[in-house]
């Protein structure tokens, strides 16, 4: 055990420190941060994550020929530790550079490795997850929409849901049906579709933030050349299940890091907000919480570090990253519940008020967290791979 | 950075997963529940032929000289076996002879322990029941060159076997509660010293009262410098803390791996509990928890071993979230159980009151997160 650095991972650690620095735009404000951008920013932070990409700043754990750097996750993990010491701007592009390019570089010809990789780090194309459909949410295979062979191409008619960012991707990670009379788990192909194709319709689905952030995907004879397949026909479940993997793991670095933006945000507003004629800082209870809320964040921290020194190792995650989604639900629900707390009646006003702490910025992320719990996999589907995958209970 | 095990920790869990499964078995560890010692003569010479007593210590008084991250893999693994005795009051009072001993006392009483000769014990709880330095109100005067101790100690572990006790005393009154303590070494037997045992909910964890009552030990019991004790007794402190984590992780885990495997056979309603969403979802809970607990625990024990400044801040909160953690899996472990974990012939409340003496010792959850609060400079 040894939580040292290496004099190369220290000089790395010092070329993102400054590189940060020199490039985190003045006009960015950060107060703790939501995982998904919100759509007033969008412009301003694909500039970021060009700048990003420019600098060598993303992708790092990616092989060099395709827009990566060839580091390792040890590497990642500093940068993204460096990014929240910084407070630096969310990436946009976040679903492209956790999954679909991690998902490409797996599966993808070389042809597709050499097409897709780069734009996504560079943030040419944004990319958004075509999964869940009004009827297949937590039971993701028992997905409907169809992928008809015809010629070199399949037609594809169909639903998706909750799709955030399609409004704006050039690209779609799609499972769709090409078989289905197989078995609902071996009848999915992985595409990835062109969202400016003829026939992709996109409708905002205003959410109970009053933002639209997902959307309605409706593809009607949507046609799809059979080389912008990934990985093999009917085998897309496993192709899937690879991005899930991706996620889970883009979770562990990413959303950890922002979580800990969001708690030194959540500590200084503590500090100005008064309860009893006191600072809330100086209240016992809240002394409680607030130090809880730091230990179960460092507890993420930790077992996140854990799987990575697996992964360094050559094993693969194991119970500490199935865990490391479930908690950080709980700890962000926490955290944004408790930010409400701190700031009492005062919760109640919203953006628009001269009165709301913040310009309403903790209402909109205590709203927005709400649906931690649902998307990428519930917390009840979650406890369901850990006491089965890991704990080996029996299926229902 | 490597946030793992090297080859010879886990062979010492091997070798200590083994051992206790022979030597330290339920059958066992009931027979010392109903004993004062908590521990017999031979089975303290084998956990002495394994090195153990002396893991930590010096090779030049005996021990073995590992670090405290093999300490932890020892004592996880003590804690799954929910193992009774006085090993870790006399990883106490070594812990601080070590810290605070000049080298005539650690040759003198680090040798014994690290040999299987002596046990020992710290005395620092009184019936204040607090863990900060105000806790001491025990005094030490001195007069013609020797200390008269007086006063009350209480909570304190294995005293009743212990061949020396490390007394923390006050020697000089001061507005800082820091300032003034002093550590001295009283061997058992020495006159106005007694030792009541305590009935305790944990019969696996034996808890003492001790009363000094004018007890007078010469200039040469007093460890490290005279009034300045705290020091090293708050790096002891942490250790200690991050050493009975270690143990609790282990017996949380214990309890997750009964319940699991009980939840894979018990059949009701005609499928194995395990495969129902409200057991399922539970020991989920359960395995998060535990996992949670080891993280911080194995991080605080890398960092009290390199004594890094955030070594207490580590020690707190790993015991901040281990207190609640083992408690909560015990309490889950019998509810997934059903009656036959409320039963006595079950093990599991074995684990489940281990949790609460645990919890209650070198400060609870709500004791360590006010000083997470404090270090974090909330």
């Amino acid at each position: 055990m040894d939580f040292t650095l290496t004099p190369e991972q220290q000089a790395f650690r010092e070329r993102v420190r400054v590189w940060l620095e020199a490039n985190i735009p003045r006009e960015w404000k950060s107060m703790g941060s939501t995982e998904v951008p919100r759509p007033e920013a969008y412009e301003f932070l694909k500039r970021w994550q060009g700048k990003l990409h420019e600098g060598g700043f993303i992708g790092v754990t990616w092989p060099k020929e395709y827009g990566g750097q060839g580091l390792t996750f040890m590497e990642e993990m500093i940068l993204h530790q460096e990014m929240a010491l910084q407070k630096a701007p969310p990436m946009l592009n976040v679903l492209g550079v956790g999954m679909a390019g991690p998902t490409i570089i797996a599966y993808g010809t070389e042809a597709q490795k050499k097409r897709y990789p780069e734009k996504i780090l560079s943030c040419e194309e944004i990319w958004c997850q075509g999964y869940s459909e009004p009827n297949s949410g937590s039971d993701l295979a028992a997905l409907q929409t169809r992928a008809v062979k015809d010629g070199e191409h399949y037609v594809i008619n169909g639903q998706k849901v909750w799709t955030s960012l399609a409004h704006m991707a050039d690209w779609m990670m799609l499972l769709a049906r090409t078989d289905p009379s197989a078995p609902k788990h071996k009848g999915i192909t992985y595409f990835l579709l062109d969202m400016h194709a003829p026939g992709v319709t996109v409708k905002p689905l205003k959410q109970l933030t009053g933002d639209s952030e997902f959307n309605e995907v409706f593809f009607d004879n949507v046609r799809v050349h059979e080389s912008q397949v990934l990985g093999e026909v009917n085998n897309g479940w496993a192709v899937g299940l690879t991005t899930l993997m991706f996620e889970r793991l883009a979770l562990g670095f990413g959303l950890q890091v922002r979580l800990r933006i969001s708690l030194e945000s959540m500590i200084d507003l503590a500090r100005r907000m008064e309860k009893d004629g006191r600072t809330v800082t100086s209240d016992p209870v809240m002394r409680q919480k607030i130090a809880q809320l730091w230990i179960d964040t460092e507890a993420l921290k930790y077992t996140g570090a854990r799987a990575i020194t697996k992964l360094l190792k050559g094993e693969l995650p194991g119970p500490e990253a199935s865990a490391g989604k479930m908690g950080w639900v709980e700890t962000n629900q926490k955290l944004q519940e408790l930010a409400m707390e701190i700031e009492g009646p005062y919760s109640q006003l919203a953006k628009g008020s001269d009165r709301a702490v913040d310009g309403g910025f903790w209402q909109y992320a205590f709203l927005r967290s709400r649906a931690n719990s649902i998307e990428g996999g519930t917390t009840e589907i979650q406890k369901n791979i850990i006491g089965e995958r890991v704990l080996g209970l029996p299926k229902g | 950075m490597d946030f793992g095990f090297n080859q010879e920790q886990e062979l010492l869990r091997n070798t200590a997963r083994k051992f206790l499964e022979n030597e330290c078995t339920s059958e066992f560890v009931r027979a010392r529940m109903a004993e004062p010692a908590g521990v017999t003569d031979a089975f303290w010479t084998k956990l002495a032929e394994q090195g153990w007593t002396g893991l930590v210590y010096p090779e030049e008084f005996g021990g073995t000289g590992l670090g405290f991250v093999d300490l932890t893999v020892l004592m996880e693994e003590m804690g799954r076996a929910v193992m009774p005795g006085p090993f870790f009051s006399t990883l106490l009072g070594g812990l601080t002879i070590l810290e605070a001993g000049s080298a005539a006392q650690k040759k003198e009483w680090l040798t014994k322990i690290a040999g299987g000769e002596a046990k020992a014990a710290l005395a620092f709880t009184e019936p204040n029941a607090r863990w900060d330095a105000a806790a001491v109100a025990v005094t030490a005067r001195e007069a013609g060159g020797k200390y008269t101790l007086s006063g009350t100690k209480l909570f304190v572990l294995d005293a009743q076997v212990a061949d020396v006790i490390v007394v923390v005393a006050r020697t000089r009154e001061s507005k800082r509660p820091e300032e003034g303590l002093s550590l001295f070494l009283v061997p058992k037997g020495t006159r106005g010293l007694s030792v009541k045992l305590l009935p305790t909910m944990d019969q696996t964890r034996k808890l003492c009262e001790v009363k000094l009552e004018d007890v007078v030990v010469g200039a040469e019991a007093l460890m490290g410098p005279r009034d300045g004790g705290w020091t090293p007794l708050a790096r002891v402190l942490d250790r200690a803390t991050v050493a009975l984590c270690a143990e609790m992780c282990g017996g949380a885990q214990r309890v997750l791996d009964m319940t699991t495997e009980y939840a894979k056979i018990r059949i009701a309603f005609g499928k194995p509990i395990g495969s129902y969403q409200g057991v399922k979802h539970r020991a989920a809970d359960m395995l998060v928890e535990s996992e949670n607990a080891k993280s911080l625990t194995y991080y605080a024990a890398w960092a009290v071993d390199e004594n890094v400044p955030e070594a207490p801040l580590a020690a707190s909160m790993a015991k901040a979230y281990a207190s609640d953690a083992f408690r909560k899996i015990a309490g889950a472990g019998i509810q997934l159980h059903g009656g036959i974990g409320f039963t006595w012939e079950h093990d599991l409340h074995l684990y489940f009151k281990r949790a609460k003496s645990s919890e209650f010792t070198f400060g609870d959850a709500t004791y360590h997160r006010e000083r997470v609060a404090q270090l974090i400079q909330l």
